[in-house]
């Protein structure tokens, strides 16, 4: 998923119209063309209008982004693209979330309404610039009317349109009228040459009311008459509810109801506080089902014996055979990483209210039109029935992506006579993900007399996330995803990579972490290849160096990254640098991070370098926010991140058990995004996948010992 | 019962135990102050009891009493905060934003009670506050320049 999804070959034009049907103001819209499904669905039940850009006679432009907002600044990014283009400053613009609906607000890189893969941007570019050039040239051509001029003695500055032959000026909002009546411009030309706004650090739009406590998330949806419920679902994974006395939490003062469910048990209540003490009350007996013995020893005993398997063929390039069995040695190793949280500070909450024969839902989703697809299949209604409304998201990180605990509030909101929130705890979030699965890595390097790699072999064993989430990922059994950057952007003339597919059993969620495939084999292959570079006596950014295509963006990157951390500076004793790369998601980004280690072995991260060539960088600050940001989520997982399984259940439940990175370990960290202006790439992930690497290869030069596991094991670093 | 909120007092009927971040969100509507984990381990629900820095998840709206209680709704109403929430905007900390309010609270608490904090204050006032986007070096840049910013009279300990 760090590229466009295979099954769609989208252009990424633009297919402009007007809204129909509204009334005095200027409405545009559009479909994406070259998605040929969401083309034709859209067809068959005739152009819908999705109103992504609307002008208001007050000259109010308001945006409807199809991309959630969960902290990535995709409200700030796609406000920036159609301002530069409509003339307009990105403080002007009020912003909405698109409803779920996956055919109006498909992403053009995904074909449905996702956000997620770090594409969101990349979709957005073309696109959303001309919604905004075409409602622009429209506005120019009803003043142009209005004065009987040329079309091209006028334009559009700051909200108005100018005719400076005569000195005249008129504001968007009284053109709106006319200019709905002008035939919308197809493809029109973006401007060129110096923007605007694109390549600026502005402020971003949505942050003054996330200082103030005026921002609504999901979780803070409040609704007339509204209910608070709190949820506990069968702690052994797949269990099922066999039987509870409700009496308990009936007796606490603000309980009105629990529902029972399949899988699970609600307490509703007239506030989160009674419904949370209700629950707690319970004491419900549960069937644990086929998983009551699932253990981590034996997720992780069968991804090793699937080690020893053949898999499908993902990729080839040259004799791999041949080369290694020529090869003067080689280096084999195995990679093992753990099971993964999501852990998002906003606990999944989602609010829902079925009525007979339709249902509403408020929630926080990075998927809101396959919420609203499944929320309707779980109800039996058509989706039409079925309205999603999207909120700002308090951390996505992939858990949101999935839906099931949208389908779970409303089928307790079908029970109960009013709107329900259904918030879970804390503990629930961390015991009922979607984690990112067990992955297992072997690796074997043929090498030549110098050092250099021949022969690269590289066995996948993960889960087929793509086979059920995108399958337009998932080719003749191959999870194009778990098996995507399996040898890093590196030139090597002989290479296999093989996978085997290792789903969880039933019952264990798996699903995309941010990162998605390049996290877990961006840490296997730039261990790898900064462990070759060790044993051929190299630096390893030399060695790196010459395995990169000359000219390559991939190879600046990494000389900036070389020269900006001050490689030659010494480090004191038991302090060392070590560096990773990755090209992924349209981006390319190389990390160097400092690693100390005291004399009882305990490391610390106290610096961190980081360049990124994101091609054009659309709001540099923004850039910045997502590599810090994707630095610091990826270090919380490489020092700590594991969920395991005892008895069926998860053993990790809250911040005491799953620690995360708090400001007094977090790095300073430096970020130098590259001036380019190639078409963007996603930043919302890369920064994630090369932290991992950077932190243990920067261990292996201080102690000479390769760690082949994640987390980081404190006992491993302390005896070597 | 009363309880006493930015300023005004409102009634809450509630058990005495429940606590007061469902009241603040659920009873009064003041969502602005966040659930996160629900045993103060995050500091998403940071708001000031009595002036001092409270976990509203774990706090007995019984045991409140008279003390009043702020929270980031409030949090421009002294010059503290005025800054501090200039301070976010201009070094623009905000991803998410969902911690936000949390750490503002605490960031408040501790420039009223270190007017001038170094790294060390720093570390030791805020690490209660999880940021999952990890704007933690924003958010100290924003702490000293909201320190710096801060009129005299306000800076004086």
């Amino acid at each position: 998923m760090n590229a466009p999804n295979p099954a769609f070959a989208p252009t990424r034009r633009a297919v402009l119209a007007i809204a129909a049907g509204v009334a005095g103001e200027l409405a545009l819209s559009f479909r994406l063309s070259g998605n040929t499904a969401m083309a034709q669905s859209a067809e068959a039940s005739s152009f819908r209008p999705n109103s992504v850009v609307r002008i208001d006679r007050d000259g109010t432009v308001t945006l409807v982004v199809p991309y959630a907002e969960m902290g990535q600044g995709s409200l700030m990014s796609v406000a920036m693209l159609v301002a530069e283009e409509l003339e307009i400053e990105p403080s002007a613009v009020k912003t909405e979330h698109a409803i779920g609906d996956n055919v109006l607000y498909a992403s053009p890189l995904l074909g449905e309404q996702i956000t997620g893969g770090s594409l969101s941007l990349r979709g957005a570019w073309k696109p959303m610039r001309q919604a905004g050039a075409a409602a622009r040239m429209m506005l120019v051509e009803a003043a142009a009317r209005g004065w009987s001029v040329p079309i091209s003695s006028c334009h559009a500055e700051a909200g108005h349109v100018l005719h400076p032959a005569s000195g005249r000026r008129v504001a968007y909002g009284t053109l709106v009228q006319v200019a709905s009546t002008v035939p919308v411009p197809q493809d029109p030309p973006l401007k060129t040459g110096t923007l605007r706004l694109i390549g600026k650090t502005l402020q971003r739009i949505d942050s003054p009311a996330k200082v103030n406590g005026s921002a609504i998330f999901g979780i803070d949806v409040r609704l007339p008459g509204m209910r608070y419920a709190s949820v506990m679902a069968c702690p052994v994974l797949g269990g099922t509810l066999r039987r509870v006395d409700q009496a308990p939490a009936l007796a606490i003062c603000g309980v009105r109801q629990v529902v029972e469910l399949p899988n699970a048990i609600a307490v509703v209540a007239d506030h989160t506080g009674a419904a949370r003490k209700g629950l707690a009350a319970l004491k419900p007996e549960w069937s644990d089902g086929a998983n009551a013995s699932l253990d981590t020893a034996g997720l992780v005993a069968t991804c090793d014996a699937a080690l020893g398997t053949q898999g499908l063929i993902a990729e080839t390039k040259g004799e791999p055979a041949r080369a290694m069995s020529a090869a003067k040695t080689t280096y084999e190793a195995d990679f093992r990483l753990p099971m993964l949280a999501h852990a998002a500070l906003e606990p999944l909450c989602c609010t829902a209210h079925v009525r007979p024969g339709s249902c509403e839902i408020w929630v926080g989703s990075q998927a809101p039109g396959r919420a609203r697809n499944e929320v309707a299949q779980a109800l039996g209604l058509p989706a039409e029935a079925v309205q999603v409304n999207n909120h700002l998201i308090g951390g996505g990180f992939g858990r949101r992506l999935q839906s099931e605990w949208i389908t779970q509030a409303a089928l307790i909101a079908r029970q109960v006579d009013a709107p329900v929130k259904v918030t879970w705890s804390r503990e629930e979030d961390m015991r009922q993900g979607s984690y990112r699965f067990h992955n297992h890595s072997r690796i074997k390097v043929g090498l030549d007399e110098r050092g250099m790699p021949v022969s690269w072999d590289h066995r996948i064993v993960g889960p087929a996330v793509m086979a059920w989430f995108l399958p337009g990922y998932f080719r003749n059994g191959i999870d194009l995803d778990v098996t995507g950057g399996a040898y890093g952007p590196y030139a090597l003339p002989n290479l296999s990579v093989d996978f085997v597919r290792n789903d969880p059993p039933s019952g264990l969620m798996v699903g995309n972490w941010r990162g998605v495939g390049d996290t877990r084999n961006g840490f296997i292959v730039e261990s790898v290849i900064d462990e070759l570079a060790h044993r051929a006596g190299r630096d390893p950014v030399d060695y790196r160096r010459a395995l990169l295509e000359p000219g390559s963006r991939m190879l600046a990157v990494l000389d900036r990254a070389a020269k900006e951390s001050g490689r030659d500076g010494a480090l004191p004793r038991n302090s060392a640098r070590g560096v990773a790369i990755l090209s992924a998601f349209g981006s390319h980004i190389a990390l160097v991070a400092q690693v100390d280690m005291n004399e009882q072995g305990r490391i610390r991260v106290p610096r961190m370098t980081c360049v990124v060539d994101c091609g054009r960088a659309v709001n540099p600050g923004i850039v910045r926010q997502q590599i810090e940001g994707g630095i610091i989520f990826g270090l919380s997982a490489a020092l700590y991140g594991k969920i395991t399984v005892r008895n069926g259940q998860v053993e990790q439940s809250n911040f005491h058990d799953y620690p995360v990175v708090r400001m007094n370990e977090a790095p300073a960290i430096e970020v130098v995004v590259m001036d380019s202006l190639e078409e963007p790439g996603g930043v919302g992930e890369p920064g994630t996948a090369v932290v991992a690497p950077a932190v243990l290869n920067a261990i292996r030069s201080i102690t000479g010992k390769r760690l082949l596991a994640l987390p980081l094991d404190p006992a491993m670093v302390q005896t070597s | 019962m009363l309880i006493q909120v930015n300023g005004s007092k409102r009634e809450a009927d509630v058990d005495p135990d429940t606590p007061l971040l469902w009241v603040l969100r659920d009873v009064f509507g003041l969502t602005g102050t966040k659930f996160g984990c629900g045993v103060a381990m995050c500091g998403a629900c940071t708001v000031h009891v009595g002036g001092q820095p409270r976990r509203a998840c774990v706090t007995p709206v019984g045991d409140i009493g008279e003390q009043p209680i702020l929270t980031i709704e409030a949090l421009d109403g002294s010059v503290t905060g005025q800054a501090l929430q200039k301070a976010w905007l201009a070094v623009d900390v905000v991803q998410c934003g969902y911690c936000q309010s949390g750490q503002l609270m605490q960031a408040a608490a501790l420039l009223e009670a270190k007017p001038n904090p170094d790294d060390a204050d720093i570390d030791a006032a805020m690490s209660g506050n999880i940021c999952r986007c990890g704007t933690y070096g924003r958010i100290r840049t924003a702490i000293k320049q909201a320190a710096a910013d801060l009129p005299l009279p306000a800076r004086a300990p």
